[in-house]
């Protein structure tokens, strides 16, 4: 079990009726990596992290997590998603939210977890606030709170720099370099090359459904975030 | 235990983010209240036949009143992405939904006595004379609807016109036991108690129940994630 592929994405497609939105994508993450996807819109990576998060089933072809199954309960138990949305309740405050995802992912001590992240976060003071209430900054903070609360050993994050203010991005990057630096696996689908390459080991870039180029994020990357696209992508 | 922990942890979260609101359930009230005193005009409460035909009027209420609280059962995790979140944690769907089915369960319930006084009052029926059957009528009736309903509201959250799909898809579904639940009420409040003539109707309810349950649990995983 110790020895399987953190993430192992095997001849995958996925069909948005005949339209298929992933063309046999064969991808592999080991633990303690960090794999940017990358690509133009459409093409694919939302589509290809929400696969490997479990919230579809793929068409055809296998995804594996540490080597289980992406539905079984310990694989999720294993996976920490940022989506698009904040997956956070506006009628809930901060700590009932975090108390919440600790009770459903069956901490030991939920609330202990819960003040923990809020006060890593920057959110100790406010953690009685109702979440209406909170500013954007704030709110997704409080989405990265949840998605680290139970010690995810896989975090898949979706376009995670998008839309956060300075503070947030900050937080975020200390939390995914500790996170790396724990030996924890991250596979994110970003357009903020800079920001996702400052940190990737790993880059595969997504064409239409099918992977381009996948391999180790290189110097040429680092100092140009344009060169994959120029020398794999359509251009 | 830790299934019913989690059931427990789903139903508390809806009731509690529909109690700081009360969106759903004013909706509902105000409807129920609405529809009661407006059929209350177009029927004579002295009538015989309006007497007669009363557990229908009142399931009637019921059941649309209720839809206004099922739609948003699942769409209430629309907002933030919420649903992703839930469907990631390792909790098993079947908790899901019988989480979210017994919040709903408690809202409809608490509409429904709120309203069922009232419609004591304007079609002049002693509700109360066969209390306890009626109470259990009720809860077996609003079981089968409020399953029946949280599992459609799942399957239409997406759906642009959810409002509209889901009492088309459940509706039909309902048919039976909104047929058991019409016959015993009218019954009931009229004074009659439930016998052997007509206890076929309450087993029907029953099995409805079971059936429903038993089918939504086992659906509920392909319904959330295909």
């Amino acid at each position: 079990m110790s020895s399987a592929a953190a993430v192992k994405v095997d001849g995958v497609w996925k069909f948005y009726g005949d339209y298929p939105a992933l063309r046999n994508v064969n991808l592999v993450a080991e633990p303690g990596s960090c794999l940017a996807l990358i690509g133009r819109n459409g093409a694919g990576k939302t589509t290809l992290l929400r696969t490997i998060a479990g919230f579809s089933r793929a068409g055809k072809g296998k995804i594996e997590i540490f080597g289980g199954a992406t539905r079984d309960p310990e694989t999720r138990r294993s996976m920490g998603f940022i989506g698009h949305g904040i997956s956070v309740y506006d009628e809930l405050s901060a700590l009932e939210n975090l108390l919440l995802y600790g009770r459903l992912y069956q901490l030991p001590d939920p609330r202990a977890s819960a003040l923990h992240w809020l006060e890593r976060t920057g959110l100790d003071r406010v953690k009685h606030g109702l979440v209406r209430e909170f500013s954007r900054g704030m709110r997704q903070r409080l989405a990265v709170a949840r998605a680290f609360l139970h010690e995810p050993r896989v975090l898949l994050l979706d376009e995670p720099f998008t839309a956060l203010d300075d503070r947030a991005i900050a937080v975020l990057q200390t939390l995914l370099r500790e996170a790396l630096t724990g030996g924890k696996t991250i596979v994110m689908s970003t357009h903020q090359l800079r920001e996702a390459l400052e940190l990737a080991t790993h880059v595969a870039l997504l064409n239409r459904g099918q992977v381009a180029f996948h391999g180790p994020c290189t110097a040429e990357m680092v100092a140009d975030p344009g060169w994959v696209y120029a020398r794999y992508g359509e251009g | 235990m830790g299934f019913l922990r989690l059931i427990g942890v789903v139903m508390l979260k809806d009731l509690r983010a529909e109690l700081r609101t009360k969106e759903a359930v004013n909706a509902s009230l105000s409807f129920a209240l609405v529809v009661l005193v407006l059929f209350s005009f177009a029927f004579d409460p002295d009538e015989e036949t309006t007497r007669a035909i009363s557990g229908g009027l009142l399931w009637i209420v019921f059941a649309f009143a209720g839809t206004l609280l099922l739609n948003r059962s699942f769409a209430r995790e629309l907002p933030n992405d919420c649903l992703d979140a839930l469907i990631s944690a390792p909790i098993p769907g079947s908790a899901l939904l019988l989480g979210k089915a017994l919040a709903n369960f408690l809202l409809v319930l608490a509409v429904e006595f709120i309203a069922l006084p009232l419609f004591g009052i304007f079609y002049n029926v002693h509700w109360t004379a066969q209390w306890p059957q009626l109470l259990l009528v009720i809860l077996l009736a609003t079981w089968g609807m409020t399953i029946t309903g949280t599992i459609f509201s799942a399957l239409t959250v997406n759906i642009r016109l959810r409002e509209v799909m889901l009492p088309i898809l459940n509706f039909p579904i309902l048919i039976p036991a909104l047929l058991g639940a019409m016959q015993l009420t009218s019954a009931l409040v009229a004074g009659q108690p439930i016998t052997e003539a007509n206890s076929s109707w309450l087993k029907m309810l029953i099995g409805f129940d079971i059936m429903y349950t038993a089918v939504s649990v086992f659906l509920v995983e392909t319904v959330l994630v295909g």
